[in-house]
């Protein structure tokens, strides 16, 4: 990721929790206990049942690339976003790191990292297993 | 609804770069097209319809600044797509009693404001995606991207055959003295320009234009007191998708269902339409709606667009023969009302002669707002001539 600044996230009340972990190095998502399922991003009303109960639950950390591009243009230097599926089921946005960008493929396997922001938490993103 | 409702104005500005006017005044120039092309005056319009390119509070804003005296107003922002679900809406609106002549504009300056699709846009510290997506550099075109990239892991689809539906637009553009880019491309080319975001390149991506467009939505007694050719709706949809908590299918768009819904309710079928105008803010953008639409099946697209099909007097489905987003005009970022534009010409026979399709009496019309990659509303809009 040298030459981007990733910018800070600006996280909300509901969204605090998630960062507060990524903070300490740990990825969490939001598992719904009336219907059993996990959701991203994190809501307090589940988005699959819209009820109440959610919980957040850290996640195994690993995950598959979903789909990915390799931005060129317009940018301090060439980064690659994702969407990663993790273990638990559902997809994610991040960015894939610490790797030769033109290797990334669809269905490679990946694992968290935590990278610093502007002045903000850290976020998750992924390099390959 | 059906049939509620005609379209009988219609105004693309000739300008695609306008760093001297406001905004607001390319609406009013707009607003005076539309209402010139469809012979009536500002004092006949009573509901006005506009989106999130008009300025201030939308409505309350542009109606002071036009001068309208209006009893309906509906600013629906769904992004590019917005147009099209204001013809919805106001046919809706004039079948309901609300009003009877809809005024319905879009504006924009993005070329003078230096805006690019590789540059983030900021919405503002509520936005619930926003912490999840900003810090991951997502923009335009990598968002895009991302679909295009899925869908040829999906189905094999080629960068070749994406770029066969930019050489399509410019075969067309090249008829339009007003389109921004006039050149007629070959697949090499598109294959040859940079790498903008992988797989698109630029020429998979369209332009960024300043201008606008205008149409007038009236009830049936209205246009047949015209004297202008009749165009009617007879089907509309709209649907919203995003990223449904993270049970991504990325190679969908809402456009399968805004389609369904209008095709149902017109009571056509794809194989019935003489012209389509298809969103295409990127190549992939058409190829998804294609398939979505019903046009081909899921995964043909590619198979679809390839060899010139798309190109007017060559190939089955002319699509865009303005040149489109990709070459003609991409006003205010927001390519809706280019593409209702487009579709009124071709049912009209006011087309350019080398791409009017012959006795266009069905035609289709298809948007998309915000971005494949996240969240996304479709909306589709078949319109016939009497």
């Amino acid at each position: 990721m040298t030459g981007r600044k990733i910018p800070a996230p600006q996280p909300n009340a509901e969204a605090k929790p998630f960062f507060d972990a990524a903070a300490e190095g740990r990825l969490l998502v939001k598992f719904c206990a009336a219907c059993g399922s996990y959701h991203h991003y994190p809501r307090a009303i589940c988005p699959h049942c819209f009820s109440e109960r959610t919980e957040w639950r850290e996640a195994k950390g690993t995950g598959t690339i979903y789909t990915y591009s390799i931005l060129r243009r317009g940018v301090p230097a060439p980064y690659c976003i994702a969407y990663v599926t993790l273990d638990e089921g559902i997809a994610m946005l991040a960015n894939i790191v610490d790797c030769d960008l033109d290797a990334v493929r669809i269905g490679q396997r990946v694992k968290v990292v935590f990278k610093p922001t502007e002045g903000g938490p850290p976020v998750p993103m992924f390099a390959p297993l | 609804m059906k049939g509620s409702a005609y379209i009988v104005g219609a105004y693309e500005h000739h300008t695609r770069h306008a760093p001297d006017k406001s905004v607001a005044q390319l609406h009013a120039e707009v607003a005076k097209g539309a209402l010139e092309d469809a012979g009536l005056s500002r004092e006949d319009v009573d509901g006005y319809f506009c989106a999130g390119d008009a300025p201030g509070l939308g409505p309350l804003s542009m109606v002071d600044y036009l001068g309208l005296r209006v009893r309906h107003v509906d600013s629906t922002d769904t992004g590019g797509s917005s147009y099209l679900v204001h013809v919805a809406h106001a046919a809706q609106a004039i079948a309901a009693g609300k009003c009877n002549v809809a005024l319905v504009t879009l504006a924009g300056r993005p070329r003078s404001e230096g805006s690019s699709g590789t540059q983030p846009r900021h919405w503002g510290p509520n936005l619930p995606d926003a912490p999840f997506e900003a810090p991951y550099g997502l923009v335009t075109t990598n968002s895009y991207a991302m679909v295009a990239m899925r869908h040829m892991y999906e189905f094999g689809t080629t960068s070749e055959q994406l770029a066969w539906i930019k050489v399509a637009a410019s075969h067309h553009a090249q008829h339009n003295p007003h389109a921004l880019l006039r050149d007629v491309v070959t697949v090499n080319d598109v294959l040859e320009s940079p790498m903008i975001a992988d797989p698109l390149h630029r020429l998979d991506c369209c332009v960024v234009t300043d201008g606008g467009g205008a149409v007038i939505v009236a009830r049936p007694e209205v246009a047949k007191s015209l004297e202008r050719p009749l165009v009617r709706l007879i089907g509309a949809g709209e649907a919203v998708k995003g990223q449904a908590g993270g049970r991504l299918d990325l190679t969908t768009s809402a456009a399968a269902r805004s389609g369904r819904i209008a095709f149902e309710e017109a009571g056509v079928t794809p194989a019935d339409i003489r012209y389509a105008s298809i969103y295409d803010s990127f190549t992939i953008t058409v190829l998804v709606q294609l398939e979505d639409l019903g046009f081909c099946a899921k995964g043909e697209g590619g198979r679809f667009v390839a060899d010139g099909n798309l190109i007017a007097g060559v190939g089955r489905l002319p699509f865009n023969t303005d040149g489109g987003g990709l070459c003609n005009n991409h006003p205010a970022n927001r390519g809706g009302m280019t593409k209702i534009i487009e579709a009124v010409r071709q049912l009209r026979g006011e087309a350019h002669p080398a791409v009017q399709v012959k006795n266009c009496t069905l035609a289709l019309a298809q948007g998309i707002g915000g971005q494949l990659g996240t969240r996304h509303g479709a909306a589709t809009l078949i319109l016939e001539r009497v």
